[in-house]
């Protein structure tokens, strides 16, 4: 019933798959129902956005992906080798490839990284296929690799023995590097621990097995040269946790919507824009780097002081229009016992700024 | 965000055009200031791509690196920045004046003047820190000799990049951020990291920025589209028109730097906006002397005393910028009014006679009464400073309800003349409009900080200086993994980056450059 109801909203096209940058994205503004919405339903927002005649540049250099690959590759050439020489990992640790990517292989890849984790055999696994339930809905991951070591030597040693490696192309430069990169690689290995435990769990394994470090490989300084890091991402863990359960109610937000409401892209554009005013956005200026259909929503929602960032609105009294701030501020409008405070100390802004502009 | 800035966000928008948040320029703006508009190639680690570099508006120059991922041609970048930028720099290491110095007992030379970068934003001023940071280690002998002026090329882009740190110094600029200080658009700060825009919201308003979003990119990062549709197949084939599509694609940004300095030039400079730029001209001058008397480059991270010495000198010079604004500029004064930390009223009585004869010795300490309707925040026993009298301090003796607002009393002293009467004019008279705040100029000392030689363990313990590895001869050349760098429990990374190394800054022009941190001269790496 569920899926029938998202393939109606979604309409004729193919559903777009999530990914751990997605799930990251979702939890970064979770109030936000249209995101939720058209994200559940798998719907394009990058063809929906060009529809309504909104379109955004999301694109991605030729340069940094042909970076990106280069770098992983030599990671990953001859079973892993520079790998094991920077993660220190026995010569005899196994290296097992799950496959290549492609979308029809999606099932056989996870059961057969199930299989192999369950085995509980060491090993180096490549191109895993991890899944976890957002909204309702199971959505496949791709780590980069999952380092899987031996307990240690010391018998009935609890600690955890399966670690999440991420491999990203930023340079660390003195052992420094973008804050903004290094937190989205942060979050984006948190999912995969989470994915990790969820599969542990259902196995009938101790989910405390998978290490809530996770290994970063970057090149270092300005040369391809790599080097390792280790991220604590409990902080991460528990804060996707929670916005994963709020996404939870998505399914109440789809039930509510109209019947026959649809996002086909055959629709005309009008069409698109009544089906989209149906359910509630909450734009903030972050969405603009993180979601394809910010454009639109920045449009719709000027005029609005949370257009103008979180700080200004709250700086402002949390008085949602730009016309009503300046109207309690000029006294044209009587502020309710709620505004009272905010509208005293805009007249008062407002008397400073004419007397100091004068 | 102040409600009096985000009240000016708010009025942009209903005007559709930007509004000003000074009414002063807050920035020193050079007669002969120096623009670079770097560029870089996506991907790699702060490879440059090109750079549109200059003094003359009319006559950008335009440097290109024709294949930004082979190392040859990124130095070759680096030698020919350094032939533009380097004697730049040294042509105003000439003249020189006497300064005071210790309460007029000695003097100490400085340039009387020093050269000011501008960049477009704040990610070209990391651009430029980072190139620094690859160029200023490398050897002009060995294996892979570079020209003798770029290792000098990255100590100048340290230096530069590490003042662009200090509040209030104007050595590089970005216009980014010179912009937002003076005038706020009807968006969000984040949208007015393009600088595009935010120009163009300044000089034709809403509709126009709109156009500008889809302008050409202001640099450092390329549009992803660009790279893909243009730039890769003209780097691919090497293709000789690639000089022309980059200059096509930074002229537009090299005149919207030139008209952000001709529209900061058209406001009346603050009036201690000189003394800061005094302050960077110490610097200039205490960084020239480091390098012609062969100082080392800058290290590539602080000990924990440098480090922790330069933090305070940051603080310091933070909250010292943050008053001198204040103090220069009644709108950003209004701020504090708003918030209470500063009144404005009326004297309503004075008595510039007063004199205190319970002590040792009698002094003068007149008395005047302030009457003001704004909110009063201030306890007995608080010290005011007025912006128009700052050597005067003014004690709150008390504070009265009295028709409608406050009747403040307070005590003067300083700022008077040294005689038993005060100097005429010195003592605010009956009926003058006087601004009064808890901000001051007054100097304050940092705490003091053990010598790096005895540094103590919980702070890692005197600092170590590695013998960083020798460069591999190419990106593409056989890698040998460092074991040093083998994954045990390291130190996790840490995102935010700590203080990075620091030559001069100072907060008092006497204490300009001390050298904290001696690192091994030997140092390469790159």
């Amino acid at each position: 019933m569920q899926q029938n109801r998202l393939d109606q909203l979604r309409g004729a096209g193919k559903a777009k798959r999530h990914n751990a940058r997605t799930i990251a994205a979702l939890t970064g503004n979770p109030g936000c129902n249209r995101r939720a919405v058209l994200d559940a339903a798998g719907i394009d927002k990058t063809k929906l956005a060009e529809r309504v005649g909104f379109p955004g540049s999301f694109g991605q250099s030729r340069f940094a992906l042909t970076r990106g690959n280069a770098f992983e590759a030599m990671l990953k050439a001859d079973d892993c080798a520079l790998l094991r020489t920077v993660l220190s990992a026995e010569a005899g640790l196994g290296y097992q490839d799950m496959g290549a990517d492609s979308d029809d292989t999606l099932g056989e890849r996870h059961t057969r990284t199930a299989t192999l984790l369950a085995s509980a055999q060491a090993a180096l696994v490549d191109h895993p296929l991890l899944t976890l339930e957002i909204a309702g809905q199971t959505v496949y991951l791709e780590p980069d690799l999952i380092a899987w070591a031996r307990p240690s030597a010391t018998p009935g040693s609890t600690q955890a023995r399966i670690q999440v490696v991420e491999i990203k192309s930023f340079a660390i430069i003195d052992d420094q590097a973008e804050s903004a990169k290094v937190s989205a690689a942060a979050v984006q290995a948190a999912v995969y621990v989470l994915a990790l435990r969820d599969l542990l769990t259902r196995l009938g394994q101790d989910p405390s097995l998978v290490n809530h470090e996770v290994v970063l490989f970057c090149p270092r300084d300005f040369t391809l040269q790599p080097t390792a890091v280790v991220l604590d991402v409990r902080k991460q863990l528990s804060t996707l946790r929670r916005q994963l359960s709020r996404l939870a109610s998505v399914e109440t937000l789809i039930d509510a919507l109209p019947d026959g409401l649809t996002f086909d892209l055959a629709l005309e554009p009008a069409d698109l824009i009544d089906a989209l005013t149906e359910i509630e956005p909450r734009y903030a200026p972050e969405c603009l780097s993180a979601c394809e259909l910010s454009v639109y929503c920045r449009n719709e929602a000027s005029g609005s002081t949370a257009a103008l960032g979180r700080a200004v609105r709250e700086s402002l009294g949390g008085i949602p229009t730009v016309t009503e701030v300046l109207a309690l501020a000029e006294g044209r409008q009587t502020p309710t016992d709620e505004q009272a405070e905010a509208a005293a100390l805009l007249q008062a802004a407002l008397r400073l700024r004419s007397e100091a502009l004068s | 965000m102040s409600t009096l800035t985000a009240l000016a966000r708010a009025q942009a928008v209903v005007a559709g055009r930007a509004q000003p948040v000074a009414t002063v320029r807050h920035l020193h703006v050079h007669d002969h200031p120096m623009v670079l508009i770097p560029l870089a190639m996506a991907g790699e680690a702060n490879a440059p791509l090109a750079m549109m570099i200059g003094t003359d508006p009319a006559r950008p120059r335009l440097l290109t690196v024709d294949q930004p991922r082979n190392r040859a041609d990124r130095f070759r970048f680096a030698a020919e920045l350094a032939e533009v930028l380097v004697p730049h720099v040294g042509s105003f290491a000439a003249e020189t004046e006497d300064v005071p110095v210790d309460r007029g007992k000695d003097v100490r030379q400085r340039y009387v003047d020093a050269p000011q970068l501008w960049v477009p934003n704040p990610a070209g001023i990391d651009f430029l820190r980072l190139l620094g940071r690859s160029t200023r280690f490398l050897k002009i002998d060995g294996d892979h000799p570079v020209p003798p002026a770029v290792p000098l090329l990255g100590r100048w882009l340290t230096f530069f990049a590490n003042s662009a740190e200090v509040p209030g110094s104007t050595l590089l600029t970005n216009a980014v951020q010179a912009l937002g200080l003076h005038w706020v658009t009807g968006q969000s700060g984040a949208e007015d990291a393009q600088f595009g825009v935010q120009l163009a919201w300044i000089e034709q308003g809403a509709a126009a920025a709109r156009e500008a979003e889809n302008g050409p990119v202001a640099g450092p990062a390329t549009d992803p589209d660009f790279d893909n549709r243009v730039l890769a197949p003209l780097i691919e084939r090497s293709a000789p028109e690639l000089r022309q599509v980059l200059h096509e694609l930074l002229l537009p940004t090299w005149q919207r730097m030139w008209r952000t300095l001709s529209l900061l030039r058209t406001l009346p400079a603050g009036e201690r906006v000189r003394s800061r730029w005094d302050a960077d001209r110490d610097a200039f001058t205490a960084f020239s002397q480091h390098v012609a008397e062969g100082g080392p480059p800058q290290p590539r991270r602080d000990g924990a005393v440098a480090a922790a010495a330069r933090l305070q000198r940051l603080e310091s010079a933070a909250a010292r910028y943050a008053v001198q604004r204040a103090f220069d500029d009644p709108l950003v004064l209004a701020e504090y009014r708003l918030t209470g930390s500063a009144f404005a009223g009326i004297v309503t009585l004075a008595n510039p006679d007063r004199v205190d004869d319970t002590g040792r010795r009698p002094v003068l300490r007149p008395r005047i009464m302030v009457h003001t309707t704004e909110p009063v925040r201030v306890e007995p026993n608080t010290n005011l400073t007025s912006p128009s009298r700052p050597a005067q301090k003014a004690k709150v003796i008390s504070v009265a309800p009295a028709a409608g607002g406050h009747d403040v009393l307070l005590e003067l002293s300083g700022g008077m003349g040294r005689r038993l009467v005060a100097e005429p004019g010195s003592v605010p008279a009956v009926g003058e409009p006087i601004t009064l705040t808890t901000l001051s100029e007054a100097y304050r000392p940092g705490g003091a900080l053990p010598d790096p030689a005895e540094t103590p363990w919980t702070h890692g313990g005197p600092p170590i200086y590695e013998e960083p590895t020798p460069p591999p001869a190419d990106d593409t050349a056989p890698l040998n993994p460092d074991p040093a760098t083998a994954l045990t429990p390291e130190a996790p990374l840490t995102p935010d980056p700590a203080p990075t190394p620091d030559p001069v800054f100072s907060s008092d022009p006497a204490l300009a450059y001390r050298p904290e941190v001696i690192p091994n001269t030997a140092a390469t790496s790159l």
